[in-house]
């Protein structure tokens, strides 16, 4: 990544202390506290967690740590044993997965959920927010309908523009690459106009030519103004494009900051780098 | 054996009055299963409430049968309410456990002691269908139609009103089915995980779904209690279930039309595999068998059509192959 990316990433973190629990000068998503155990492990166990607005914030840890169980409970997927947090100065703990979804905070899956018997146009409407024609009496309502409808649609066109799908706008999403899932994903995730966009392993089995695509879409989200949160293995794409990075390890943050930050700490070295460098050295794959 | 006999007896029942009550439960059923991907085996019970809401409120009731019509309905909402509220929540398999216990629980006390006031108990209700009659706009007792496909005016007027339904149901499944609405519903039926994140509420869609293709089924046991005239507890047992279960799969689950070419080609060929049966017993080509054991082979043939339809042709009738296969996740 270039210099100026880095001047940038500066100053959008301008203030930030690298410690666990840091303040941001204006965070959009607030957490305190927030613990669900499986059984006698405790999967999560966040003291305090602030993401900065307009950023990209990676969430990184060894196998197990806990972040796919925190991004479900933050999403409203999972429910917590304790915890609160806010968005956007709202308190959202306790709201359900579609609730957080109109909220502004829209999430993907690790496991990519294209609706697979429904073409690519069709996931997209799907993604649009407040459609008369999505309740039942308004159903039956065609004319009342058809003009938000054909506005979806022309958005919708525009984002398969943005992300290359536009040809196979007519195809089943169950006949497109692991990749085209990704983006199509993403894409209809942009659908619902979120203000903070959660990517749970955006990477993961991405045939590597499409991961400069996908690193390029998901800058320009951050570009555009909207937060960025995802969970990532691969350190190379982390270290690109992150302008924050947390480290989650047995379930707590124990480290963060800039990637430069993240990089020179011992303890982060110890807890999840050296096993990654490890992996990746004797060509292993890192799935969780 | 005349086999032209036996052909025409068999579309007589493929267009048939419970050819079209089946094709209206199944229809329920595709609501259901073919674009929510809800589990329901228990249509049956839908069927039931429907049957003995007409039943009770015409004979014990003393109520017209449109008022019996809508109690029931109600009945329905209510039984969908009972089966959705707990398990929708739940992953999928939990509805297909309690639809099948619940169906079967409400047949039995449909047909209990304690509930003979009101049920009939284990002999039913008799004499359901005066008020339907009453409103019949052909003469009860002339014949119309032509040959083997002649009904008296009484079936007839059976025969129009539920095939006029089934039409009916059909558009209405069109039309839900191409909106936004539609879209939804068939979202949960892909992935419902993947629709909660889009800011839908999965659980108020998979309830009006339920709920809908309980009322439709509702309405096959209201038209089948006006039909037959009378009603037992022990007709709806679980496999009325099964064969609306074939009839969704073999029309093609998921089209508007599946359920009702399923329902025509099922009963088609049940009369035709009786009337074979019949014919090669009376030919003496079947020693070893009785009468009775041909309703037994019968089941079996449906069994076999299913094993053969799941196999060769998983889509149905007028499914797409391409999109049924296409589902790997």
């Amino acid at each position: 990544m270039s210099s100026d990316e880095t001047s940038g990433t500066v100053e959008r973190m301008a203030g930030a202390e690298p410690v666990p629990g840091s303040a941001k000068t204006d965070p959009i998503l607030v957490a305190d506290g927030v613990r669900r155990s499986f059984g006698g492990l405790k999967a999560v166990d966040v003291e305090h967690l602030q993401v900065q607005r307009g950023t990209i914030t990676a969430l990184i840890g060894p196998n197990g740590a806990g972040k796919s169980t925190l991004f479900n409970l933050l999403t409203g997927f999972d429910r917590v044993d304790a915890g609160r947090w806010t968005f956007e100065g709202r308190a959202i703990n306790g709201r359900r997965g579609h609730q957080v979804a109109r909220a502004g905070m829209v999430r993907t899956f690790q496991l990519t959920k294209a609706l697979t018997r429904m073409t690519v146009l069709d996931n997209m409407l799907l993604g649009a927010g407040g459609q008369f024609g999505e309740r039942m009496a308004g159903a039956f309502l065609r004319p009342v309908w058809r003009e938000q409808e054909r506005n979806n649609t022309r958005r919708a066109m525009e984002l398969l523009e943005r992300f290359k799908l536009v040809d196979k706008r007519d195809d089943m999403a169950g006949s497109l690459s692991g990749g085209q899932r990704k983006l199509l994903e993403m894409a209809r995730a942009l659908m619902t106009d979120p203000t903070m966009i959660m990517l749970d392993e955006p990477m993961a089995g991405v045939n590597p030519a499409l991961v400069q695509s996908l690193l390029a879409h998901i800058t320009s989200l951050r570009d555009e103004g909207k937060t960025v949160l995802f969970v990532e293995h691969d350190m190379d794409v982390i270290m690109g494009i992150s302008d924050w990075i947390v480290v989650l390890a047995q379930g707590q943050v124990i480290a963060e900051g800039r990637p430069s930050d993240i990089r020179s700490n011992q303890q982060v070295i110890d807890a999840y780098l050296g096993a990654q460098e490890e992996t990746a050295a004797t060509g292993g794959s890192d799935d969780d | 054996m005349d086999i032209l006999s036996i052909l025409a007896e068999s579309t007589r029942s493929a267009l048939g009055p419970i050819a079209a009550i089946y094709a209206l439960a199944a229809i329920g059923l595709n609501f259901h299963y073919g674009y929510t991907g809800l589990l329901n085996f228990g249509q049956v019970g839908f069927m039931l409430v429907g049957a003995y809401g007409v039943g009770i409120s015409v004979v014990v009731l003393e109520l017209p049968v449109l008022v019996g019509f809508a109690v029931g309905l109600l009945c329905a909402l209510v039984l969908a309410l009972l089966l959705g509220i707990p398990t929708l929540r739940l992953r999928e398999d939990y509805l297909a456990i309690t639809t099948i216990a619940a169906a079967e629980v409400l047949r039995l006390v449909y047909r209990a002691g304690f509930a003979e006031p009101l049920t009939g108990g284990v002999y039913g209700m008799q004499n359901l269908s005066a008020g339907f009659r009453s409103i019949n706009p052909f003469d009860g007792g002339a014949r119309y139609g032509v040959g083997p496909l002649s009904y008296n005016g009484n079936h007839l007027w059976v025969l129009v009103v539920t095939w006029g339904l089934v039409a009916l149901m059909v558009g209405l499944t069109w039309m839900l089915m191409h909106s936004p609405w539609g879209r939804v519903i068939k979202g949960i039926r892909e992935d419902e995980d993947a629709v909660r994140s889009l800011g839908k509420n999965v659980f108020a869609y998979k309830m009006q779904a339920l709920v809908l293709g309980g009322l439709v089924g509702a309405l096959a046991g209201c038209m089948l209690a006006v039909y037959q005239a009378s009603i037992q507890p022990d007709q709806f047992k679980p496999q009325v279930t099964f064969f609306l279960w074939v009839i969704l799969l073999l029309g093609g689950a998921g089209r508007a039309f599946g359920p009702v070419l399923g329902a025509m080609a099922f009963w088609f060929l049940m009369t035709f595999t009786d009337g074979v049966l019949r014919g090669f017993g009376s030919m003496g080509w079947l020693p070893f068998l009785s009468g009775p054991d041909y309703g037994a082979i019968q089941l079996a043939f449906v069994g076999v059509l299913l094993v053969l339809l799941i196999v060769f042709r998983p889509q149905g009738i007028i499914g797409d192959r391409k999109e049924m296969l296409i589902n790997v996740k």
